[in-house]
């Protein structure tokens, strides 16, 4: 069984499908009233991005479940093997060292095709472009996310992992009641710095037809043969999403601060 | 097996080596154009007027908050739209070259503040221009300061000159496509390509260590301030 | 030789709404050593910085052997600049090259002389403050005093006719001053013309030509180091020197 390279079928928000977009994109801007005379007489470029926005804009919300799901598994995977790398046996260090350095040396788009082409043909695994997508960006950022924790565990004060284990906690019990907890508030900025790599890595996604913004833009861009202006409002609502997604991320920030609680550096 | 050997060495050699030549000739003026316009408008950031100052901020927030992928849609297929039309080539070295600029410049520009004002009040008292100030004490410190963000921009770069495949610029990941495609052995294509990356990643970071360690000055990174 | 080779005339400096400085003036002759003293906050450091224009005065006129400075016009600033030698309190030798690189980069870059013979004349400077076998040396790798004397040397390299000393021996290890002394010592004795803050008591009444006293801004007092030390007309002034005698050792 070979799957055809390129757009494919699926759940309908979250690929492509020539037939779907006729139903959300009327033809030529009918839907404009006479009395806007002027809004006709605006340059096609401008119609074209207003008719596209709302296909777009679902196309955003494909890209932040693909870029939540991915922080999520890198998350998973980051916590247990920056613990792992800064506290385990030798052996497991060099395991996750070579992990990291692995899934850190290739580029996203090789990872894409191996894994939705190949890895997933070879061993007969029905998995949609989409949710290859959240597997791959998941992986490659659980090796980012790791080198975040594993640089906020080593900037904490050695006394708190003594502390801890002179009240009687096992080191499983240390790392996860006090090391983390404190790691991960010191996280946060690179953690935001994540986000907004994985939202503009989750455009790499289009290769395997993963209906995001960029996707979208495109598929719009070709029947239109307005390239310009529509991949530059895709360009426009990553900004956004960037500029919101940190904003958020800084608030988070702002609640998880601990008065009076500044380790050393980071 | 043998079957496989010689699908190797009749199809998969030449192809790939053909495409890792490509990438290289992505990958080495990209990264050096990259620096030139990272320095410039980490310097400009820095010591510009502000309208210029203003721009060069601009010019950073936009080209590091678009994703490269739609950087390129927009040098490869949109920029025929206002009639100018690059090759799928150019257009990759474009994007790659204004994309990593403006990243590398956020390090030679932190480099920058980090300088101690009494670098410049010494050079200063010696009768230096700004501009000689600029290029002869401060920059030779900031770039050392530098070096190691900007190196880890260029391993992405490495990574990213990839995307090239994209708009149809036939590169290393581009040969595998179509090999894969044509083969459909795509584990094993692909498996390969990723060793090509993997190596290249990894010979780079070793010679930017080396580059690290060559211009090394004796207690000079320990000192920040 | 009457005709004073550096002439500052009112020089006034406002940070927002603290006067610095307010208005001033002096002349100096070829093979003065100027020592300006006065508590810390007196504008010594300010007044330093405004004569080679490090810090650009609101007010006041300065004259380098009889040609007022334009210091808006850049070319002419830079001019001036190589003729003025400063050292700093926390020496600023430029932290990525050698000693000898930091004593020639300034004649390399700013003279345009070409790179031997700069070189040549870089040792020569460093062997004069005795540091010939430490040129090779980063500054990170050499002590206080011996990061002084390069910053000495570097700026002895760009001939200059008066250097302004900044406190030079401030930021330094009690046991290093001495051989920061011995250079200017050495300087003053071969002629150079300087103006220098310090707190250093005993070294200035040992040399100084004329003792300058500062204090909010504004030059209280001024005269040999015997009348400044021992027979000062405002009270100030001798409030100031028992303490710094006390606080520096004795003078002399």
């Amino acid at each position: 069984m070979e799957r055809k390279p390129g757009p494919v079928g699926g759940a309908s928000l979250f690929s492509m499908k020539d037939r779907e977009y006729g139903d959300t994109m009327p033809q030529k801007c009918p839907h404009i009233p006479h009395v806007f005379k002027v809004i006709e007489r605006m340059p096609e470029s401008l119609i074209a991005i207003m008719d596209a926005l709302p296909y777009l804009l679902q196309g955003s919300m494909v890209t932040l479940v693909v870029v939540v799901g991915a922080m999520g598994l890198g998350f998973a995977l980051g916590a247990p093997l920056a613990a792992g790398q800064v506290y385990g046996h030798p052996a497991l260090r060099r395991f996750i060292a070579v992990y990291v350095w692995f899934f850190r040396g290739i580029p996203l788009l090789v990872f894409l095709f191996l894994f939705y082409f190949g890895l997933c043909t070879a061993f007969d695994i029905n998995l949609s472009a989409f949710a290859v997508a959240i597997i791959v960006l998941g992986l490659i950022s659980s090796a980012y996310q790791s080198q975040i924790f594993r640089g906020a565990i080593l900037s904490l004060p050695e006394g708190q992992f003594k502390a801890a284990r002179a009240l009687g906690m096992s080191d499983f019990k240390a790392i996860s009641f006090i090391i983390l907890p404190q790691a991960l508030r010191l996280s946060i900025p690179g953690w935001s710095n994540e986000y907004s790599i994985l939202l503009k890595d989750s455009a790499v996604t289009y290769a395997l037809g993963v209906a995001e913004i960029m996707a979208r833009a495109h598929f719009v861009a070709t029947r239109t043969y307005q390239h310009l202006p529509l991949y530059f409002a895709a360009g426009v609502i990553f900004l956004v999403l960037t500029w919101v997604g940190t904003k958020g991320l800084r608030l988070l920030e702002e609640r998880a601060r601990i008065p009076g609680y500044s380790p050393k550096g980071l | 097996m043998t079957e496989g050997w010689l699908y190797i060495q009749a199809e998969v050699y030449p192809a790939l080596l053909k495409g890792f030549w490509v990438s290289l000739q992505l990958i080495a003026p990209s990264a050096l154009c990259g620096l030139v316009i990272g320095v410039m408008v980490g310097v400009l950031r820095v010591y510009g007027n502000r309208p210029v100052m203003a721009a060069a901020n601009a010019f950073v927030a936009i080209f590091r908050g678009i994703p490269l992928v739609v950087q390129l849609f927009i040098w490869y297929f949109g920029l025929p739209h206002i009639g100018i039309y690059l090759s799928p080539f150019v257009a990759s070295i474009l994007g790659f070259s204004l994309c990593s600029g403006a990243y590398h410049s956020e390090y030679i520009r932190g480099a920058l503040l980090s300088i101690k004002r009494g670098q410049m009040l010494a050079a200063q008292s010696l009768g230096f221009s700004k501009i000689r100030m600029i290029s002869s004490i401060i920059l030779p410190q900031a770039i050392r300061r530098a070096l190691p963000g900007c190196g880890n921009e260029i391993i992405y770069l490495i990574k990213y000159s990839s995307l090239a495949y994209m708009i149809t610029c036939i590169e290393l990941t581009g040969q595998g496509k179509i090999l894969a495609s044509n083969s459909f052995r795509y584990t094993e294509v692909f498996l390969m390509i990723g060793a090509c990356y993997l190596v290249m990643t990894s010979v780079a970071t070793i010679i930017l260590g080396r580059v690290e360690e060559h211009l090394r000055i004796p207690g000079f990174e320990r000192q920040r301030t | 030789m009457t005709a004073p080779i550096l002439r500052i005339e009112n020089i006034s400096k406002r940070y927002g709404k603290k006067d610095v400085l307010k208005g001033a003036s002096f002349d100096v002759l070829k093979g003065d050593l100027k020592i300006l003293i006065g508590p810390s906050g007196a504008g010594k450091s300010t007044l330093l910085q405004c004569i080679n224009f490090l810090v650009k005065p609101d007010e006041g006129r300065i004259w380098l052997d009889e040609q007022e400075v334009h210091y808006a016009h850049k070319r002419d600033l830079c001019a001036y600049r190589q003729k003025v030698g400063m050292i700093f309190q926390d020496f600023n030798l430029f932290d990525h090259l050698t000693a000898l690189e930091n004593v020639r980069i300034g004649m390399v870059r700013v003279k345009g002389m070409g790179k031997a013979e700069a070189g040549e004349r870089a040792v020569m400077e460093l062997e004069r403050v005795g540091l010939r076998e430490h040129m090779q040396k980063y500054p990170a790798q050499l002590s206080g005093g011996q990061k002084q004397r390069v910053s000495i040397a570097r700026a002895l390299a760009m001939d200059p006719k008066v250097m302004l000393l900044d406190e030079p021996t401030s930021a330094l290890d009690p046991e290093l001053i001495g051989e920061v002394h011995a250079v200017i010592r050495d300087l003053g004795n071969n002629g150079m013309t300087m103006i220098m803050a310090t707190h250093q008591i005993g070294f200035a009444s040992s040399l100084a030509s004329e003792i300058v006293f500062m204090e909010d801004g504004r030059i209280l007092e001024r005269g040999t180091p015997d009348k400044i030390f021992n027979h000062a007309e405002n009270a100030r002034t001798r409030e100031f020197c028992s303490k710094i005698t006390e606080l520096y050792g004795e003078r002399g």
